[in-house]
């Protein structure tokens, strides 16, 4: 049962990991708009327009 | 994707009054920017019209490529714009891109606490939801391993390991039902939360104790994955509140909050409302709403009190004449003096009737609350029962005692209840979103399927806001003479220039004709439009006023020349002709108004209009009880009267100034998108579509909703039934216990999702009837 003390602590920081990451999203307002993300996969990307890496500083 | 073609409304007034209050708005919107650390500038907009992924895609794409902007986001879910303009540039231009898009839009207060408030408890509540998840996923994980035997030191090390993650991830996620708990003691009552919060601690207690005495069963699974279903029903109940609240924010438009001040020098300032002294001399311009009480002391102007009084024609009015805030002003710019300050203004009396009427209906009791007060006691006394019960079966083992009360609460924790009711109304006011109607809270739905009595307003309401030509005297000309064509043709060229709401109900019907003339014509406020044709004068508008003009009558007017609503065109020396113009029913009120009948529910209209107008409505309806003249306290008399002394329930659907207290009055109520702002926020549910068959739909879904919420609490109970005995016997283990928990919260939520599944076999008559009519949403053009 030894490897118990090598399995335990994999499990947890997976799940600790998966937690991490959910947090961090909700944190940078990636569930704000799900309704957005949604259509917006489908839209072509000359919508973003020359100014993309300045539009994409501003969002971070 | 091109389903917002109909968004773009050239509407003539509304483009006027832009164009001069431009430089007002100006100063209006600074007062909404942030500044950014960057130096930016940013600007939220809340824009009712965004409802595809094409709307985001032409509004950033548009707005990019204005040299100004920094950056542009659309959010399609709160239905917002984020914009972020470089340095201190006017966000105008960008304002006006939009609008010349289509999109109306409407500053938010980005920088004020109040308007985040919401998204951050819904971040905290997804934040504990989280925690929850991941602390029962991993207990779960241990807790298996102990159920398929595990023993011994291993045991005790999965016992510890678990009491590392619950006892932080009950701190962290049951801060919601612990507070709410509290306050419920406080106050010396009990809530779902008092049992809730009561079974996770004794739960996570027990076990704790039951880690240190090497005990076998421990509840550690339960504790946590009992906050994590129960922050589930939370989170949704949250997300329903929050979208119906942004959808609301975005149609409240901005009311009057300023005008245009002359000062002394004769030059114009535009100033808050708050900060006009009584006295001012303001400056009103056509397509702008009278900002406060007054006395007009300059021009003359056609004024539509629709909104105030119910009041279905426009009135002329010039110098001296009372007004009311709130007044449209249609033809002509006048000026006027302020005669009351804000808080005393006539808008501030109806609000004043609307608070007595509300403090009325605050004393409605959710049903969900309803069932805690018999639920929550039942639960403790069981508990309480069964310690007693073992303590005196096991001569004083307490160990036992306690332990099978906590199984009892456990078993007994409203977990299934917790979601029952929030499932439900989160579905049903998808359902109703998807139809037009935004619903304020899920009590409402549940007021609404309690209704059986229905009150109408008139004007706004079952009629739309512009009135129709209902016959006209052109017509009996000989088809094709010159005189017909001539005079259709001028016709089309007055009207399409006029701003009074006949006039453009005569060029909506003279739709095909070309307009041709090229004098210039000119409004004459209070009278009509008039211009010259060959050196001959043209005039069309009241009857009297062209009969000036013209020579002889038109054979077979009739009675009709009296009516104020009546149009009339002449060419100088000639025979005038005659309009007749109506109110439209919005598209399907017959057919609305029937179908409520169908189910039972008696119609009346309350209407502040002239009872001859009142009864023509009616008889097209065929409803029989109408009161006509009717003041706002009158409006509330007759709903008070019915509720008390007839014992109804009594549906309200108005939309003016006049209708809010009776709004608020009454046990349910309605309003459509174009109502006034205060008959918005009055109302539980707003339609946004043109037409009224939205009442009977929403009325069903209420009506099923609260079927599907009665069978949800049968559900909950029949499980109670057979998992309490088991409990109290002694017979439940934490596995059971799991198990038990997690399917009678699924067997619930299942049966919410049937509020979904019975309506698909419609659906494709629903799709069809969603393209006829369009959302009403023109926040520029209503809205006090």
């Amino acid at each position: 049962m030894n490897i118990l003390i090598l399995l335990i602590p994999i499990a947890l920081a997976m799940g600790f990991v998966g937690l991490l990451a959910f947090l961090w999203c909700l944190k940078s307002d990636q569930f704000s708009d799900l309704d957005g993300s949604a259509v917006r996969i489908l839209q072509d990307d000359s919508v973003i327009s020359e100014k993309a890496p300045e539009v994409q500083k501003a969002r971070n | 994707m091109t389903c917002c073609g109909g968004n773009i409304v050239a509407d003539k007034v509304v483009e006027a009054s832009r164009v001069s209050a431009q430089a007002d708005r100006l100063g209006e919107l600074t007062q909404y920017a942030d500044k950014a650390e960057s130096g930016d500038t940013r600007y939220i907009f809340a824009c009712p019209q965004i409802h595809c992924g094409s709307c985001i895609a032409v509004i950033e794409k548009q707005l990019a490529q204005l040299p100004s902007v920094k950056s542009v986001r659309v959010n399609l879910t709160l239905k917002r714009i984020l914009l972020e303009m470089a340095g201190n540039a006017p966000v105008l231009p960008a304002i006006l891109e939009l609008e010349r898009l289509g999109y109306g839009v409407v500053p938010i207060d980005g920088t004020g606490l109040q308007q985040s408030s919401a998204g951050k408890e819904g971040k905290a509540l997804l934040r504990a939801l989280a925690v929850a998840g991941f602390a029962a996923m991993n207990i779960m994980l241990l807790s298996v391993s102990n159920w398929s035997g595990a023993d011994g030191p291993t045991r005790d090390l999965f016992h510890l390991i678990s009491i590392l993650i619950a006892v932080p991830a009950v701190a962290y996620s049951g801060q919601t039902f612990f507070s709410s708990a509290y306050k419920a003691l406080r106050n010396g009552h009990l809530n779902m939360d008092v049992p809730i919060s009561l079974a996770v601690l004794m739960a996570l207690g027990m076990s704790i104790f039951e880690t240190f005495a090497h005990g076998d069963e421990v509840y550690f699974d339960a504790a946590v994955s009992l906050l994590f279903f129960l922050l589930i029903g939370r989170y949704l109940d949250q997300i329903m509140r929050q979208k119906a609240r942004n959808a609301l924010d975005g149609l409240a438009r901005l009311a009057a909050r300023g005008a245009n001040v002359i000062l002394p020098s004769g030059l114009l300032e535009y100033r808050p409302l708050d900060e006009i002294p009584v006295g001012s001399r303001l400056r009103v311009v056509p397509g702008e709403r009278i900002p406060l009480d007054g006395q007009m002391v300059s021009g003359i102007s056609d004024f539509d009190l629709s909104i105030i009084t119910g009041e279905s024609e426009p009135v002329t009015l010039k110098d001296g004449a009372q007004l009311m805030a709130g007044t449209l002003n249609i033809t002509a710019a006048m000026e006027m003096i302020s005669t009351r300050s804000v808080e005393k203004s006539y808008l501030a009396e109806v609000s004043k009737m609307l608070q007595s009427a509300e403090n009325g209906r605050g004393r409605y009791v959710q049903l969900a609350d309803r069932m805690a007060r018999l639920y929550a006691p039942a639960v403790h006394l069981l508990a309480l029962l069964a310690f007693g019960y073992w303590m005196f079966a096991t001569a004083g083992d307490w160990h036992t005692s306690i332990y099978i009360a906590v199984a009892v609460l456990i078993v007994t924790c409203p977990c299934a209840l917790g979601l029952a009711v929030p499932v439900v109304h989160v579905i049903g006011s998808g359902r109703l979103f998807e139809k037009g109607i935004l619903m304020r809270d899920g009590s409402a739905l549940e007021r609404l399927a309690e209704t059986n009595h229905v009150v109408f307003d008139k004007t706004g309401t079952l009629t739309t806001d512009r009135p129709v030509v209902a016959s006209s005297t052109l017509v009996d000309l000989p088809i094709g003479s010159a005189e017909r064509e001539l005079s259709v043709r001028l016709v089309k060229a007055l009207a399409r220039q006029s701003s009074h709401p006949s006039g453009r109900a005569i060029y909506g019907y003279l739709d095909s004709v070309p307009a041709s003339l090229s004098d210039e014509i000119r409004e004459v406020a209070g009278c009509g439009m008039e211009s010259s044709h060959e050196g001959r004068i043209i005039r069309l508008g009241k009857p009297e006023w062209v009969a000036e003009i013209a020579s002889g009558r038109a054979p077979g007017h009739g009675s009709h020349d009296n009516n104020l609503n009546d149009m009339a065109f002449a060419i100088e020396g000639s025979a005038p002709a005659y309009f007749r113009i109506e109110e439209e029913l919005r598209s399907d009120a017959i057919a609305a108004v029937s179908s409520l009948k169908a189910e039972n529910l008696p119609v009346d209209i309350l209407s502040g209009d002239r009872s001859q107008k009142v009864e023509r409505i009616a008889d097209q309806l065929a409803i029989d009880n109408f009161v006509s003249n009717c003041s706002p306290a009158g409006k509330m008399d007759h709903i008070r009267q019915l509720q008390q002394s007839g014992a109804k329930k009594v549906l309200m659907i108005g939309d003016g100034i006049n209708d809010a207290p009776s709004l608020a009055l009454s046990h349910a109520s309605m309003a459509p998108a174009s109502a006034s702002e205060i008959g918005r926020n009055t109302a539980d549910f707003i339609f946004t579509r043109n037409d009224l068959a939205a009442i009977p739909d929403a009325y069903r879904i209420a009506i099923k909703a609260r079927t599907l919420i009665k069978q949800n609490f049968g559900l909950a109970i029949a499980y109670n039934c057979i998992a309490v005995p088991l409990a109290f016997s002694g017979n439940v283990s934490p596995l059971i216990a799991a198990i038990a928990m997690s399917s009678s919260s699924l067997v619930v939520i299942a049966n919410s999702m049937r509020l979904r599944w019975r309506e698909k076999a419609g659906k494709n008559v629903e799709a069809a009837s969603k393209v006829q009519s369009r959302p009403n949403l023109k926040p520029e053009f209503r809205g006090a």
